[in-house]
């Protein structure tokens, strides 16, 4: 039928280039974890030091306790509110595409731009301060990122905002999967809409929820661009998430050693929290 | 249970009808309200920096109450950000790097997903699944490795360094294999029989009938690449290769007070993603439904 290597041969490209920029970084990263080494001087080892530094740092509980924030916020938000939004854009309407256009436009866009624009939006003389007042909302302007109670919240806004649709789209594939006689029955006994969404579409979704909370909890520990455009950390250490940590510690400090540390500790709590998420979905039967 | 009143039940159907074209017409007006207000916290900040892009210099951006409506609207900004920084140069660079990661994305991943998709091999299984596991490692973790491996075959401030971590993508693979599943076996048999060769059946038969994955691919690919900020930032340092977000970054460092000129940069450097988008919605959203991740 074809050579015993034809198989290999179209692996070729794609193992060399995922093997070496993939995986052999992966395995790289364990062993500096364990390993003084500063680009400069030869690594060396020093087993577990790096961790016991971690353990000792004021910095990395800061940074772990904001992405752990981040994930208890972000996460349950992204999984549960673009199913509104799905539901909102699921019918024929005139225009509907328009609309499901516009909502996805913010993931097409480019972090720093989506950075740079709410930076923009959150100044102090800026429209959102504006028209929460106009709302009543606020009695005076309030300065968004540079308030260390506000500024780890105004981030995580734009993550939402940027991830919503997203993961609209994602429900919208689920939406299609459910019976359109459910919908009937439940017309017919008069449930509300309001009411057919909270106990007919979301239990229906539960795999589909299932697959967001985990590439959104995935996405909530990269946080990376938001914080560097708009706070790079600030105030007072209040953004800094376990990315910049990493970041900061690798390509600022140059310590390699410490911060691929850090970046194990960050893959070790991203790997738990996806399967904590996937039993906590899966173990319970979906509502009748 | 009473025995169920024929004529007042009907009389019941008729009134609801009425009444729920009434609901309906309202419900439908409520819905685009609904519609509409959603729209504007999705593309009101865009519109905002829209607006102060095309203030001109004697308007103060930062008066209180903000003013929506520029009083004398101008394109100059536009054309200031390619004097205070090489943009074109940024432009094109975004260009190339994202040509060339798109071609090898199109090139590797659809052929590493032939053999996966229609081949029986020693080790198929091992390799699919580790290809698949590494979708879950997260970039911020290699990038410390990644950069000393770039370093040490001296492709740090290359654009070969930037692009080829990206140039072959596991959740491309996944994807170009997803769809040649679908494909028929017959196809291929009947090339087989002419004693044509898997490299042309791959080119000839496989590839002209996967090309909507194709096109998924090379637009999931285009955003993510053009959009792409933390692996650049790390591995180029000069200043003529930076590609579009790396020199917004740096207008907005250099310019931070003249939001009019980083308002018109950032926007200039988004045109061509949504240009990008609009063209090729429905390869979004059936790119979505195959289980896509951002980034």
């Amino acid at each position: 039928m074809f050579p015993k290597f034809a198989p290999y041969a179209f692996l070729t490209p794609a193992m060399l280039i995922i093997g070496i920029f993939v995986l052999l970084p992966m395995i790289i990263a364990l062993l500096i974890s364990f390993s003084q080494y500063n680009m400069i001087e030869e690594a060396h080892f020093v087993g577990f030091d790096q961790y016991r530094r971690l353990i000792q740092d004021p910095f990395f509980w800061n940074a772990l306790l904001n992405s752990l924030l981040y994930l208890v916020v972000v996460v349950p938000i992204l999984s549960l509110a673009p199913i509104f939004l799905a539901v909102l854009v699921n019918r024929k309407l005139r225009g509907i595409s328009v609309f499901r256009a516009i909502y996805y436009l913010p993931v097409v866009t480019s972090l720093v731009v989506t950075g740079l624009m709410w930076k923009w939006v959150y100044e102090e003389n800026g429209v959102l301060n504006f028209i929460l007042e106009r709302l009543g909302l606020l009695n005076e302007p309030v300065a968004w990122l540079a308030t260390p109670a506000s500024s780890l919240f105004a981030v995580m806004v734009v993550t939402i905002w940027s991830g919503m649709g997203f993961y609209m789209v994602i429900y919208l594939a689920g939406l299609q999967s459910i019976p359109k006689a459910l919908y009937e029955t439940a017309e017919l006994q008069g449930v509300s809409r309001f009411r057919q969404t909270i106990f007919i579409t979301i239990p229906m979704l539960r795999p589909y929820i299932a697959l967001v909370a985990v590439i959104s909890s995935i996405a909530a520990m990269k946080v990376f661009e938001e914080v560097f455009i708009m706070t790079n950390g600030g105030p007072l250490s209040q953004t800094e998430t376990l990315v910049f940590f990493v970041y900061q510690n690798a390509f600022i400090e140059f310590d390699m050693g410490y911060a691929s540390a850090a970046g194990i500790a960050l893959f070790a709590i991203t790997f738990l929290f996806s399967i904590f998420n996937l039993m906590l979905l899966r173990d319970t039967t979906p509502a009748r | 249970m009473p025995p169920p009143n024929i004529r007042s039940s009907y009389e019941h159907i008729v009134f609801h009808r009425s009444r729920e074209n009434m609901v309906s017409a309202s419900r439908m007006f409520l819905r685009y309200v609904i519609l509409i207000l959603v729209a504007c916290v999705f593309i009101g900040p865009f519109l905002w920096l829209l607006s102060t892009a095309m203030k001109s210099g004697s308007e103060n951006i930062f008066q209180y109450p903000p003013e929506f409506i520029p009083h004398s609207p101008t394109l100059e900004n536009f054309v200031r950000v390619f004097d205070a920084l090489p943009f074109l140069t940024y432009f094109a660079n975004s260009v190339f790097v994202a040509a060339i990661a798109v071609s090898c994305n199109l090139v590797f991943c659809s052929l590493a997903a032939y053999p996966l998709a229609r081949m029986s091999f020693r080790g198929k299984n091992v390799i699919f699944l580790t290809l698949i596991s590494t979708m879950i490692l997260p970039f911020q973790l290699m990038m410390i490795p990644l950069y000393s491996i770039a370093v040490n075959l001296g492709l740090n401030n290359t654009f070969l360094g930037l692009i080829i971590p990206h140039a072959c993508t596991a959740f491309g693979v996944f994807l170009m294999r997803q769809s040649f599943l679908t494909i028929p076996h017959q196809l291929e048999e009947s090339a087989l029989m002419e004693g044509v060769n898997r490299l042309q059946i791959w080119w000839h038969v496989m590839l002209p009938l996967v090309k909507p994955a194709l096109a998924t691919l090379a637009v999931f690919t285009f955003i993510g690449v053009w959009g792409d900020f933390l692996w650049p930032l790390i591995i180029i340092d000069d200043q003529t290769k930076f590609t579009l977000p790396l020199g917004v970054n740096r207008l907005a460092g250099a310019f931070a007070k003249d939001w009019r000129l980083v308002a018109a940069g950032a926007i200039l450097s988004i045109i061509p993603t949504i240009v990008v988008f609009l063209f090729s919605q429905r390869f979004f959203i059936s790119g979505a439904l195959k289980g896509a991740v951002k980034g």
